[in-house]
């Protein structure tokens, strides 16, 4: 079985690739760039060029739809990149399944490009222990992505005794968080780390001093001060960020922030690298796309956590991913069912569906307005989480397990929720025109989505 | 002129010429509270129902007297504290509600925005009684009915609103509508009491309660609600009563021919001294008088109106 990806734009940033070429994939690996086609093909595909007033851009097969087993797929246009990685999601599975599924989360992963995720523990029971762990993974193997999980760092995410980081890591977990359950306890905290770091394994942490956000809705500021809800002050984030800070410099512990959102947390974050601390961190789209005005119409599927911020902390974040002092983009891809967002809006649940809008969102408003070239957009959705997590993605070596995503970076797309592959509605980019999106999906050498899926 | 909008959710949105198209009507309604008969037909064969979420006393018993003096049906809807964890969610309340012909909702409730979600949810039209910290618009215009009919105009009156700023919707509405209709409006409360960023909102904003006083013409005293004082907020009665409490005295400073409002219930020898309360200076009876007017117009211009194109 071979697939040739020809005369694409490979942008392989983890070896500083960036050149119109052929592809070739052979047995599910990559065979390299600029390889003959070992013979005849028994289907040439091109995609459908997109045009502006077309809102969609999909690939359709020419040809037949039956089994393509020695395929070429004209990308002459289209940008050819490493399966894209999204290390914070919420895969809901166990517990939630009526709100998102690992293998619907899959899905919405392959729509939107992404090839790998990481599974948060706040699920129910919590991932905190091995049979979880297992639970996760194998029942992940069956989706149509690679999905990995963390561990979570407390027992029941409740901050108060240590989960069993060594038995879980042993399972096959990549990453210890408290995702959603800060640990407030600094000595707590202290021990994870501690105890993280024989495994050489990262802590992903959620920053919140929750004793300031009791009840909070959004963003401290004029915003809030004229809707009247409970503020969420950007103080209780960076308080967390320097805690965790010290206390990786403590420890020695590997540690990455998740969904910076201010201004402050980028400048500790700055502060620590500059002094050789091992942190990193992420950001997700909906941070440098929107300001807490978005809660002006008290939308629900604007509340998120941590709040959406101000424009200052947009500029912020954009600076941030320029110098390099963000290291990767993530959603924290959080799906709700209605009943969770159809109503008032200090009870509705925390959290936006992400996977399904995170390349056009990152195409419109850090690509195409040069905050970032292309290939170090798809640097932070690649080759950075990979390196994080110390995990084997993120390139097209030749020999890697052939994880691709083909891009148009000029698809004009409107956001439509009810078009979700995700079982969440809930974003506040519904009819939203974007610029770019993930055109197809490539598996282990297997299309999984873009129009080929059928007939695999 | 018509009102040309389906809900009234706040006076941030309201033009100016709006609101004196409300305030217009609300003195000739108020006409009618002084007749023998207090009853007009306008209204009959309309449906209003009363949704609070929150105890009320005065807003609810004068939305419902309002509507009864105008002829309407009025159905009361109490829920004891919020409905999230106990039985029916407020969509399917305001659905079923609907269903059973309401023509206008009165919303109180605790969590802010809830009745531009009921204003969404239903076609019918949608009073906002007081959301959250939000807005309460008809204390809003009931406050300003009352400052005209005193003064005659608001174009540089200086307005003094003091208390929890915070955690007050009144204090929104009060800042929106009398901003919007000229007035110079001041805020002044404890520090910790003044919400982030009050400053960005049209009003001047002090914690010397001598200072926020000097030379003013109307003097908007807000409840302050002792639970506050266990969140840390401030640290006993007895400060809070020294420090912003409105005495005689403190009223030295202020225009010789002074207003003080208050919205109700006073907590009397705290935010507010008994010879104020009863004193010379107080319309806060008045304020409720006018807040009947106030409701019987907006009834009128929603429900009664003729021509209301925004109507469902």
């Amino acid at each position: 079985m071979w697939l040739l990806l020809s005369n694409g734009r490979i942008i392989d940033p983890s070896r500083g690739i960036d050149k119109v070429g052929d592809l070739l994939i052979e047995d599910g690996r990559i065979s390299g760039i600029d390889c003959p086609a070992p013979g005849e093909p028994d289907s040439e595909i091109r995609p459908s060029v997109s045009v502006p007033g077309e809102p969609d851009s999909e690939i359709r097969p020419s040809g037949s739809a039956e089994i393509r087993s020695r395929c070429i797929i004209d990308c002459t246009g289209l940008v050819v990149a490493p399966g894209l990685i999204d290390m914070h999601v919420h895969l809901r599975e166990p517990g939630f399944e009526n709100k998102e599924t690992i293998a619907t989360a899959a899905k919405a992963a392959a729509a939107g490009g992404f090839t790998t995720i990481l599974g948060m523990p706040n699920t129910k029971p919590a991932i905190d222990n091995r049979a979880v762990v297992e639970y996760v993974l194998n029942v992940g193997k069956c989706a149509d992505v690679n999905v990995l999980t963390s561990g979570a760092a407390t027992k029941g995410n409740d901050g108060a005794e240590m989960a069993e980081i060594g038995d879980m890591i042993d399972a096959g977990a990549v990453a210890i968080s408290d995702d959603a359950f800060p640990v407030q306890s600094a000595d707590m905290m202290r021990r994870v780390m501690e105890y993280a770091s024989m495994f050489d394994v990262p802590i992903l942490t959620h920053c919140e001093d929750k004793s300031m956000t009791l009840d909070s809705v959004m963003n401290e500021g004029v915003n809030a001060t004229i809707l009247g809800l409970k503020p969420w002050p950007r103080q209780a984030e960076t308080l967390m960020v320097l805690r965790n800070i010290l206390l990786a410099e403590l420890t020695g512990c590997k540690l990455h922030i998740q969904h910076v959102s201010t201004a402050e947390s980028i400048a500790a974050i700055r502060w620590a690298k500059d002094k050789g601390i091992k942190v990193t961190c992420e950001t997700g789209p909906q941070y440098f796309s929107l300001t807490d005005a978005a809660l002006n119409t008290y939308d629900t599927n604007a509340k998120i956590n941590p709040p959406l911020r101000t424009e200052a902390d947009v500029d912020a974040i954009k600076a941030a991913l320029a110098d390099g002092t963000i290291d990767a983009i993530a959603t924290d891809h959080a799906p709700h069912s209605l009943e969770d967002k159809q109503v008032e809006l200090a009870y509705a649940a925390f959290g936006m569906v992400g996977l399904e809008t995170a390349v056009p969102l990152v195409i419109t408003n850090l690509v195409k307005p040069g905050v970032v070239t292309l290939s170090e957009a798809i640097a932070k959705m690649t080759v950075a989480p990979a390196r994080i997590l110390s995990i084997e993605a993120g390139t097209l070596a030749d020999g890697a397990v052939a994880d691709v995503t083909i891009i148009d970076p000029e698809a004009k797309v409107t956001v439509r929720a009810a078009e979700f592959k995700s079982m969440g509605r809930n974003t506040p980019f519904e009819g939203f025109e974007l610029t770019g999106k993930a055109v197809a999906t490539v598996v282990a050498g297997k299309v999984v989505s873009g129009g080929l899926e059928a007939g695999d | 002129m018509q009102l040309q909008r389906k809900d009234i959710l706040g006076l941030q949105e309201m033009t100016p010429e709006e609101m004196r198209l409300i305030l217009d009507t609300a003195i000739s309604h108020k006409e009618i509270l002084s007749r023998p008969v207090k009853k007009v037909p306008i209204l009959r064969g309309k449906s209003v129902c009363t949704l609070f979420y929150e105890n009320s006393t005065r807003t609810r018993t004068s939305f419902e007297l309002a509507a009864k003096i105008m002829s309407a049906d009025t159905t009361s809807i109490s829920v004891a504290g919020s409905a999230i964890n106990k039985g029916e969610s407020f969509k399917d309340t305001l659905l079923t509600l609907e269903a059973m012909g309401i023509d206008l909702f009165v919303i109180r409730h605790g969590a802010s925005g809830s009745p531009h979600f009921a204003a969404r949810t239903v076609k019918a039209h949608v009073i906002n009684a007081g959301d959250g910290m939000h807005e309460h618009p008809t204390q809003g215009l009931l406050d300003m009915l009352t400052i005209l009919e005193n003064k005659e105009r608001f174009d540089g009156l200086k307005v003094v609103i003091v208390g929890d700023i915070m955690h007050s919707r009144v204090a929104r509405s009060n800042i929106w509508g009398l901003s919007k209709m000229g007035a110079d409006v001041r805020v002044c409360g404890p520090s910790t009491l003044l919400p982030a960023e009050i400053e960005k909102l049209p009003v001047t904003v002090f914690t010397d309660l001598g200072a926020a006083l000097d030379g003013a013409d109307v003097v908007n005293v807000l409840r302050i609600q002792l639970e506050r004082m266990d969140r840390g907020f401030f640290p006993s009665v007895r400060e809070y009563a020294r420090l912003f409490g409105i005495s005689k005295d403190r009223l030295r400073g202020c225009k010789p021919d002074v207003l003080v409002m208050h919205p109700g219930p006073m907590n009397r020898g705290i935010e507010i001294s008994p010879e104020v309360a009863d004193g010379e200076f107080a319309v806060i009876t008045d304020q409720v008088t006018n807040g009947l007017a106030v409701r019987m117009a907006l009834l009128y211009l929603l429900l009664g109106g003729g021509g209301n194109v925004a109507a469902a």
